[in-house]
């Protein structure tokens, strides 16, 4: 024990870095963060429920969570598909395309908003193939589909690659010499090792599009009832100088990313065991 | 095409037959990649450059060239200036401290320096304003000693110190838990201090996840939105930064100006992905 310790503070600094990390850490984030909270007890329960449970509120929820929840879903099936292709073919331009995927995390979101936006106004490129058959894409619920399926394409094709990459060939060369044909392997064998990996990548799309704000904004439209998401509406409320209400909307969303994140992690952390 | 087939070919040659999909398959899945990430990456890619030269060079030149554009641009790179270097130095000692030492609710720690990422963008902004705004907690003291952080430069900087307040840390963390303490431990024996154990030992055996972590800090702190335009005010030729000023543009219909100035973050972005390639190439070398 007595050798563990010396060994243990050989290096220097222990004091500093520490000490510096909690103290930058607690006034840049738990501090601000904790004021929601503070300001949300001090509202009550009555009032929190009438500011983060009236109709116009419930349906900004409806429409993020709904709309989080099936771009994640795109990007569950399509992710999958990209991270495939380039972790087992080759192909021309391969790297490149590889680089491109990041985009999403990399184009500032206003610059994505009004780029999608414009492209899926009546009159934009894609826009203007879809108008004749009434079909409305910008300014509308779909618009906001796109938005977030822009911006959570990365997640799960980055946490699939990896571990498409690494997975061991003699569990499907196994499955194969044992006369199962390749969607069989595929299905029964392959899949079963990716799953805890797209659940993962699934639930980080889910939750990074219900915090989105800057992506949605400009295709959306913003009617009341119709296409507002949830961060726009703790905006709104802020503009009036409805500081309860965005505080209780606020303290709504927070929790709930939260509790997704405590769920990859256990999640996580079963699957690791497991492998164990 | 073909040429496109037979590397396909070279690429997949190493699995026997029954180990990869048949070549139909592949070409499948591999042209509806290319589709998705043309239709939802590319084509808005291109979408910025060709709306912001539709009116020719000149009108493009002249939308960022403007006296609100280069106080924009002139803003965000202020921004970037404080809040990158700040954030790099609580990463480096978050990751020395966490990597170099055992202490009790390490776990903790860890787990909330990525809190940030949970937080949406705008909520990150709203509780500055809770903090520091005109009815905050603070704020009948600043507006009684006349400071103004909300509203003004200081509380842009703040959410954006905020938003990217993982980025270095936690690229920097399992870099420099592969590395171990040996080394450290060995220059310390052979008389080495402190700093310069750190700074000849320590950093150049990082160095590339340290960049990494840079870049990646850098692109969020120019490019964020939600928090800054929360913050900001949007005061025009003093508080907006380029993403603001891009929003401003839009809701003016000026949507030329609009996507001149959005192609100088597209650039930045470009720039973005080129490093970080380039990065991981190196770091992959790296011994």
């Amino acid at each position: 024990m007595n050798m563990e310790l010396n060994r243990r503070h050989v290096l220097p600094g222990f004091g500093l870095s520490l000490g510096f990390t909690v103290f930058y850490l607690s006034v840049v984030v738990l501090i601000p963060l904790s004021t929601l909270f503070f300001k949300s007890a001090g509202l009550g329960w009555r009032d929190f429920w009438s500011e983060a449970a009236s109709p116009r509120v419930v349906a900004s929820y409806r429409l993020t969570f709904g709309a989080s929840f099936l771009g994640a879903l795109i990007n569950g099936v399509f992710g999958l598909i990209v991270a495939w292709a380039l972790a087992r073919y080759d192909f021309p331009m391969r790297r490149l395309v590889d680089a491109i995927v990041d985009l999403p995390f990399a184009l500032p979101t206003a610059v994505a908003g009004i780029a999608l936006t414009a492209m899926y106004a009546p009159n934009g490129w894609i826009g203007r193939y879809l108008a004749p058959h009434g079909i409305r894409i910008a300014f509308a619920p779909a618009g906001i589909l796109v938005a977030l399926t822009f911006i959570g394409l990365p997640f799960v094709v980055r946490t699939l690659q990896p571990v498409i990459a690494e997975m061991d060939p003699d569990v499907e060369e196994a499955a194969a010499s044992l006369g199962a044909t390749r969607w069989e392997t595929f299905w029964r064998v392959i899949l079963p090792q990716l799953w805890p990996a797209w659940l993962t990548g699934f639930a980080l799309a889910f939750a990074r599009a219900l915090g989105e704000y800057g992506s949605v904004v400009f295709i959306s439209g913003n009617m009341p009832m119709k296409t507002e998401i949830t961060p726009l509406l703790i905006i709104t409320k802020l503009e009036q100088y409805d500081y309860a209400g965005a505080t209780a909307i606020a303290t709504v969303m927070l929790a709930s990313s939260f509790m997704i994140l405590w769920l990859i992690n256990t999640a996580q952390s079963r699957s690791e065991k497991g492998r164990r | 095409m073909a040429g496109a087939i037979s590397r396909l070919n070279a690429g997949t040659g190493g699995r026997p037959r029954s180990l990869t999909e048949p070549r139909a398959v592949q070409l499948v899945l591999i042209a509806a990649s290319l589709g998705y990430l043309g239709i939802f990456l590319l084509l808005p890619l291109a979408s910025v450059f060709a709306e912001a030269l539709a009116k020719g060079f000149r009108v493009y030149w002249a939308s960022i060239t403007e006296p609100e554009a280069l106080s924009a641009i002139r803003l965000t790179l202020v921004t970037a200036g404080i809040s990158v270097p700040c954030n790099v130095v609580f990463g480096i000692a978050a990751a020395w401290a966490v990597t170099k030492f055992q202490f009790r609710g390490k776990d903790i720690l860890i787990t909330l320096i990525d809190l940030p990422f949970a937080v949406s963008p705008v909520i990150a902004g709203l509780i500055f304003v809770l903090l520091f705004g005109a009815h905050g907690w603070f704020g009948p003291w600043l507006q009684a000693h006349d400071i103004k952080l909300i509203f003004a430069v200081p509380g842009i900087v703040l959410a954006t110190v905020f938003v990217t307040f993982p980025f270095v840390a936690r690229e920097l963390i399992p870099v420099m838990q592969s590395t171990g303490a040996d080394q450290e431990e060995a220059a310390l024996t052979l008389g080495a201090g402190g700093w310069s154990t750190f700074w000849r030992v320590t950093l150049p055996s990082v160095k590339w996840g340290l960049l990494y972590g840079v870049i990646l800090c850098n692109a969020r702190a120019m490019g964020e939105f939600g928090a800054v335009s929360v913050v900001s005010g949007h005061i025009r030729g003093l508080t907006n930064t380029i993403p603001l000023q891009v929003e401003i543009l839009y809701n003016e219909y000026n949507f030329t100006a609009a996507f001149a100035v959005a192609s100088l973050l597209t650039f930045l972005a470009l720039i973005t992905l080129a490093a970080k390639a380039w990065v991981e190439r190196k770091y992959s070398h790296a011994p």
